[in-house]
């Protein structure tokens, strides 16, 4: 898959100016669940924008939202300077989404598929396109099979090319990667940062910090129906960027020695587990030096293993930190 | 307009279409031709004329409709239903197509497979029978309205359904009974009075009598009657569909 240019509408990097207005945005079901509440947001043209947030936070009914395949119950949405429900036909046309589920048609050909999602957006035909949208995703070779055929990687790559097939300025790719192996995963980023070189716009949503960490430019987290922040990578990163190492020790430890209290670590209460905390984005994260000293006690470990705070618990500590 | 977006649904549905045809064909077919080998030769030899016409030429307009009745309502149904059923109903709600234009992509696919049948079982016939279409312009205009209506029907089985059972149920409960006891075979002034003014009750019955005066100049009710049903329930049944839009019902959270 190569970075490609897959619009006419080339926008200079880092313009800031708005391409997506969502104010006071709510939406409450049949059911009386309310699953967004006021949400106010801005998305930047031209930026790779994460929204990361546990199940059930709203980040599939935004987006739903945006795109049209659910009504808002309060508050209005701007794409592309469009108002998605007055002037929902420009507002839409400048969209592509690639939704969570793996909807396909099975029994069309890949070329069948993509070239009736182009009409479906009131595009004219252009063969030569959907070809270079296909050979950047390799598909080329799979554009004459039926849908139902395809692994469930290529039948991902063809909803993508499905979004992409009417040029879109705005790609929403609502968790991208769920259920795609490494490999394809590294593809896959790779694809977004060549769209994002194009001009495109693109909004996705995941559970990995890793992703969001791998290819966004900002990042918003999203929990139970609302925008808790919004914040640069870089500056979020270094929120979220604790880790933990765990040394399984050799004897009980009765107490930490004097000269090792002043250090971001704990025991645990059997005395069998040491903790410590540091900051994996430093250069100078203190393990050596913490190993030397353990050494020099002679605390002996047995195993040891690092781990980074999971993205639940990181939520639930944002919540917490509102409240 | 979105005259591409009305094209793409068009010929993805007749691409559909295309595909199934050996099936879509071959079954209306046959059942027509069992038909006209049961009704019309062995038991239509014993017949009398019915008004004037031979009983093997008297059920060919009924014929017709019982199976465009059928085909206009599983093939509209289908269409619409399945995109929900599979998810990619998502493209649809998501893309700069009004409900005007998702309508005329889906029933007029609907509406053209029907016509083709339609077309096919009259030239199937003809193997079988020998008969005369006297007004062959208000034979098609009829062909064409009862296809159109009851692909707009369909559509909203399609959309109603959530699960197949629903979207068997309607065609096999309610409209098979209406189209057999709405004169397909028989005239319904050989029915008991009381039974006459029940058959008024049902719409196929217009529907089936405008077709045959098309073809033979006989009819149960007056032809201006016939029309006048057709629309009004070709009226009944785009009202239900502007609802359906305006509301999302069943589509739309």
């Amino acid at each position: 898959m190569k970075p490609a240019d897959y619009t006419h509408n080339r926008q200079p990097a880092g313009a800031a100016d708005p391409i997506i207005s969502v104010s006071g945005l709510s939406k409450t079901y049949a059911t009386g669940f309310q699953a967004l509440r006021s949400i106010d947001l801005i998305i930047r043209r031209g930026e790779i924008f994460a929204l990361l947030g546990p199940n059930g936070a709203g980040k599939t009914t935004l987006i739903s939202i945006v795109c049209g395949i659910v009504n808002p119950s309060t508050g209005t949405v701007l794409a592309d300077g469009h108002d998605i429900v007055r002037d929902y036909r420009a507002a839409r046309s400048a969209i592509g989404l690639v939704p969570q589920e793996l909807s396909t048609d099975a029994f069309e050909s890949v070329w069948a598929t993509v070239s009736f999602s182009r009409g479906l957006f009131g595009k004219r035909p252009d063969p030569a396109y959907l070809e270079k949208i296909l050979k950047d995703l390799s598909l080329w070779e799979k554009r004459d099979s039926k849908i139902m055929t395809l692994s469930g990687g290529m039948k991902r790559r063809v909803m993508i090319a499905k979004a992409l097939s009417h040029e879109p300025k705005i790609l929403f790719l609502d968790e991208p990667t769920a259920g795609v192996d490494v490999e394809l995963r590294r593809d896959m980023w790779e694809m977004v940062r060549g769209l994002r070189e194009s001009g495109v716009t693109i909004i996705l949503t995941t559970h990995y910090i890793e992703e969001a960490e791998e290819m966004a430019d900002r990042i918003g987290v999203i929990n139970k129906g609302e925008i808790i922040l919004v914040e640069d990578k870089a500056a979020l990163m270094q929120k979220l960027g604790k880790k933990e190492l765990t040394l399984h020790l050799q004897s009980p430890l009765a107490a930490l020695p004097p000269d090792l209290a002043s250090q971001p670590l704990r025991l645990s209460a059997d005395g069998t587990e040491l903790v410590y905390t540091f900051d994996a984005q430093q250069e100078e994260t203190g393990i050596a030096e913490l190993l030397r000293r353990l050494g020099e006690h002679r605390i002996d470990f047995k195993d040891l293993r690092t781990s980074e705070s999971s993205l639940e618990d990181i939520f639930v500590d944002l919540v917490k930190r509102r409240a | 307009m979105n005259v591409h977006a009305i094209k793409a649904i068009y010929l993805f549905e007749m691409a559909r279409t295309w595909r199934t045809l050996m099936q879509s064909i071959a079954s209306p077919v046959l059942s027509t031709s069992l038909y006209f080998i049961v009704f019309g030769s062995a038991i239509g030899s014993r017949m009398a004329n019915i008004e004037g016409v031979s009983y093997g030429a008297f059920i060919v307009p009924g014929l017709i409709m019982l199976s465009i009745l059928t085909e206009s309502i599983s093939n509209a149904s289908f269409g619409i239903y399945m995109p929900k059923f599979t998810g990619t109903i998502y493209e649809l709600l998501s893309a700069p197509v009004s409900a005007m234009e998702t309508v005329i992509g889906y029933v007029g696919a609907a509406a053209t497979k029907s016509i083709i049948i339609g077309t096919i079982i009259l030239l199937t016939a003809r193997v079988f029978v020998d008969f005369t279409i006297i007004h062959p312009v208000w034979m098609i205009a009829f062909l064409v309205l009862t296809s159109v209506t009851f692909s707009l029907f369909g559509f909203i089985i399609g959309v109603w359904a959530d699960s197949f059972q629903k979207l068997q149920v309607v065609p096999l409960m309610i409209v098979t009974p209406l189209a057999f006891l709405g004169g397909s075979f028989y005239s319904i002034n050989m029915l008991p009075p009381f039974w006459q003014t029940i058959a008024l009750f049902n719409p196929v019955v217009y529907l089936v009598s405008g077709f045959r005066w098309s073809f033979y100049g006989v009819s149960d009710v007056g032809v201006g009657v016939s029309l006048a049903m057709t629309f009004t329930f070709l009226l009944i049944c785009l009202g239900i569909v502007a609802w359906i839009f305006r509301t999302g019902y069943k589509i739309k959270a």
